[in-house]
């Protein structure tokens, strides 16, 4: 095939994906123009329903609950995978890696990025754990929160102390703490059957003022579950990986 | 609602002319953005670039208040994705040296 026939195959099927597009274009609702009913009903009766006034998270965790279910287990997963894929095999010797060129002029972690790290390190787990335990009240969730907890641990791999990275976080315990977060999520799911209500259904008591940090029942507790999960998940998937990409130098601390 | 409608609110209320200004903005920013990530030829760069891109669609989804979401993408378009990336950019390199 030729170069001038490529290009007009090319100008045809853009040109089609083109008129397809702006086609698809014309039939959208206005912006900012929500069509459906669903939206304002949840709206108007979220708060009052769930004594939650982070509307997103009651959605989240209560209305679609089974949904984000599902995608917590995506991560679980996905965290399961790579802790399977790199474990260590029977008959299987563990190695470190050898530094090929070891007379190379190595830089040190600088003392300014250490500072900033480490100091970066307490607030990281503060609104971390903020974020996870505030999915009732305010615009945060487990997600969310796991994310920046998991971050506060590779902030002390970057502070240049792998070392105590792989000792906050030892393997076994990450992955503990990884599934126990994702088994509570869908053994509170449980709970609820046991009382009667639907899977997942909130079954705990509300609290007496709708965006007090203690209200929400399920709502608050199943984002905290999420937020220790997702943590876990991140640590064990960066640890895993940093583990096979470091060469650990003598004298690195 | 009209351009200038206020909202009765107990916060100050941002003007929409002011909204519709930086929500215009942002999605300029956003679409530079998209290009440079791809238009990046060294892979580390590139990764930078996705970080910063992260950021961007993070501002993004704020001023179309959905912070949710902001802190979602934040979370994982600017820190958790490039992380990950440079992982195994390292990796790769390590096994060509």
């Amino acid at each position: 095939m030729t170069s001038p026939q490529r290009r007009w195959i090319f100008l045809v099927a853009a040109a089609g994906m083109l008129a397809f597009y702006l086609w698809g274009l014309i039939g959208l609702p206005g912006f900012g123009h929500y069509p459906g009913p669903y939206g304002d009903i949840i709206n108007a009766v979220a708060v009052g329903q769930t004594h939650a006034t982070g509307v997103v998270s009651a959605v989240n965790f209560e209305y679609r609950g089974f949904d984000t279910l599902g995608e917590e287990f995506i991560l679980f997963t996905a965290a399961t995978g790579v802790a399977t894929v790199l474990r260590h095999l029977r008959e299987e010797r563990d190695t470190a890696a050898e530094d090929e060129s070891s007379d190379r002029q190595v830089p040190v972690t600088s003392d300014a990025v250490r500072m900033v790290t480490l100091a970066f390190i307490g607030p990281t787990l503060v609104v971390g754990w903020y974020l996870a335990t505030h999915a009732q009240t305010s615009p945060s969730g487990g997600f969310q929160g796991g994310v920046v907890l998991a971050t506060a641990f590779v902030l002390v791999y970057l502070a240049g102390q792998f070392i105590v990275f792989k000792r906050l976080s030892p393997v076994d315990l990450t992955d503990a703490v990884d599934a126990i977060g994702a088994g509570s999520f869908a053994v509170i799911g449980l709970a609820a059957l046991g009382t009667g209500a639907a899977y997942l259904a909130n079954f705990l008591p509300l609290g007496s003022s709708p965006g007090a940090v203690n209200s929400a029942g399920t709502i608050a507790l199943i984002s905290f579950c999420v937020g220790i999960e997702v943590a876990a998940a991140f640590v064990l998937i960066a640890g895993e990986l940093l583990e096979q990409t470091l060469i650990i130098r003598e004298g690195d601390r | 609602m009209t351009a200038g409608a206020l909202v009765i609110s107990p916060y100050t209320v941002t003007p929409l002319w002011l909204m519709a200004a930086l929500q215009v903005s942002v999605l300029i920013l956003v679409a530079a953005g998209a290009t440079a990530v791809v238009l990046a030829r060294n892979p580390t760069r590139q990764v930078i670039m996705v970080s910063i891109y992260g950021v961007l669609l993070a501002l993004l989804f704020m001023v179309f208040q959905a912070p949710d979401v902001t802190l979602s993408e934040l979370t994982v378009g600017a820190v958790a994705l490039p992380l990950l990336l440079l992982l195994a950019l390292a990796k790769v390199r390590r096994n060509e040296e």
